[in-house]
């Protein structure tokens, strides 16, 4: 376990430098009030609507794929890992995994979810 | 979590004291360079781009715009912050070390050279994409906490272009490991003693380059920060010292790339050719070589190629860059199978 010791220094001055940075600026800095200066940036205009709105279900699809396709790459790893050892059995089990993956991508990409206009 | 990080003390005993000393001063000796070489890899952006185009860049700030980056530094430091009235305050202040940390945390499984790494972990190749697809976290945090309406737009595309590009790429770092049979980071590097990855594995160094620009929200695939049309994207909202957060840890991000491409796929710290005269040079000067050249390719690129259309991203990663890998891994996978049983 000591060697997983060195992420936790990283992570500990990583957060002291973050600290550092976000208190710096108000202790440096008077905060002088006034004007438009904490509203919503619009380019000069006053908001139309709210920013908290619909946004297109396309990003939403893609995140889903992405859930499917990144835990198919989780269990590629113990596999290409192990690969020397597992024979034909262990190469052709995979392929089984993979086949039906690539048939559900394919009927993904037949239905247009992968289209962008 | 915090049973977690107090277990972790609880490792630390009389006997191994020196050793978490020296390990914290080499914590400290890898963080403050990488905040260094950020500071200076703008400038070198801005030098690099600037000759491509017929000009100087930065000049008159110190010897040759070499005061350039401090002076930039300096002038976010006495920035007055502001917190926008319509933002959720709490994660609005988190999302910049939600970006920063996670960019400098993946530092601790680098190999500078041969036996120069602080967490000699075997799980390194994992660790690396764990930590770095934490980033994205940060972003969507800024978009989300933000309550504009560019901030969101941006942090939801670029959102979904790093969670695409990221199956190609754990596709291409998946054909390494088939290759090496580890995924420590010093035994891919010893691995490829003959023959770079580079070069065996060439097409899927390619797409590895395309996915760590893509990753990084880079030029051609900066969408994110359109600057024509939305302004800066889901840092439009942040000033001063947070800002210049979100910049370190995207430049972190792109240097933490560069040494990912560079133990990957292009020998870490080994010379080109073990002969003569290229083994006198430490590997760590070969190994920050690589990175400078890495990140050449980024500003290259940046300076070069023009801004893709977000339906063109979308179907160069998924129709394009995720079937070819995932095609190539397993026509890998069945030639090594067919060289172990001797049929080839």
């Amino acid at each position: 376990m000591i060697e997983y010791l060195p992420i936790l220094f990283f992570l500990g001055v990583a957060l002291g430098v973050s600290v550092v940075m976000l208190v710096l600026p108000h202790i440096m800095n008077p905060v002088r009030k006034g004007g438009q200066k904490l509203s919503p940036y619009e380019c000069g205009f006053e908001e139309f609507d709210t920013a908290r709105r619909k946004f297109d279900v396309r990003f939403y699809l893609v995140a889903i794929l992405f859930v499917i396709f990144d835990l198919e790459v989780a269990f590629l790893f113990p596999w290409a890992l192990a690969f020397e050892t597992i024979g034909w059995f262990g190469f052709f089990s995979m392929m089984v995994f993979l086949t039906v993956l690539t048939v559900g991508f394919i009927y993904e990409w037949k239905q247009g979810a992968l289209e962008w206009e | 979590m915090l049973d977690l990080v107090l277990s972790y003390l609880d490792l630390i005993t009389e006997e191994n004291i020196w050793y978490v000393i020296t390990t914290l001063f080499f914590v400290l000796l890898i963080t403050l360079p990488l905040f260094g070489a950020v500071a200076y890899l703008t400038l070198a952006e801005r030098k690099v781009i600037g000759w491509m185009q017929l000009r100087h860049g930065p000049l008159y700030t110190g010897w040759w715009g070499i005061g350039q980056p401090i002076a930039d530094a300096i002038k976010l430091m006495f920035k007055e912050p502001t917190i926008p009235e319509k933002s959720n305050l709490i994660v609005y202040i988190l999302a910049p070390v939600m970006v920063l940390v996670p960019a400098v945390v993946a530092w601790a499984v680098i190999p500078f050279d041969a036996n120069w790494v602080l967490a000699d972990i075997n799980l390194g190749v994992v660790y690396l994409m764990a930590v770095s697809s934490l980033g994205v976290y940060g972003i969507l945090m800024a978009g989300w906490a933000s309550n504009s309406k560019y901030p969101f737009l941006g942090a939801v595309r670029s959102g979904a272009q790093m969670v695409s590009y990221e199956v190609s790429m754990g596709l291409c770092l998946l054909s390494v490991i088939l290759l090496a049979g580890s995924m420590n980071l010093s035994e891919i590097v010893l691995a490829q003693q003959g023959m770079w990855n580079a070069v065996t594995l060439f097409p899927m160094f390619i797409v590895f380059l395309i996915s760590i620009l893509a990753e990084t929200n880079r030029a051609p695939f900066d969408l994110p920060e359109a600057e024509a049309e939305l302004v800066a994207g889901y840092n439009v909202e942040y000033g001063s010292m947070p800002f210049a957060m979100f910049f370190l840890g995207e430049y972190a991000n792109m240097i933490l790339m560069s040494a990912f491409a560079s133990i990957m796929f292009l020998g870490g710290w080994l010379p080109p050719l073990d002969i003569w005269p290229l083994n006198l040079i430490p590997g760590i000067f070969w190994f920050f070589g690589k990175i400078a050249a890495v990140l050449f390719f980024f500003l290259w690129a940046r300076a070069t190629l023009p801004r893709f259309r977000y339906d063109q991203l979308m179907r160069l990663g998924w129709k394009v860059l995720l079937p070819f890998t995932l095609l190539w891994l397993v026509g890998q996978a069945f030639i090594m199978k067919l060289m172990q049983v001797g049929w080839v």
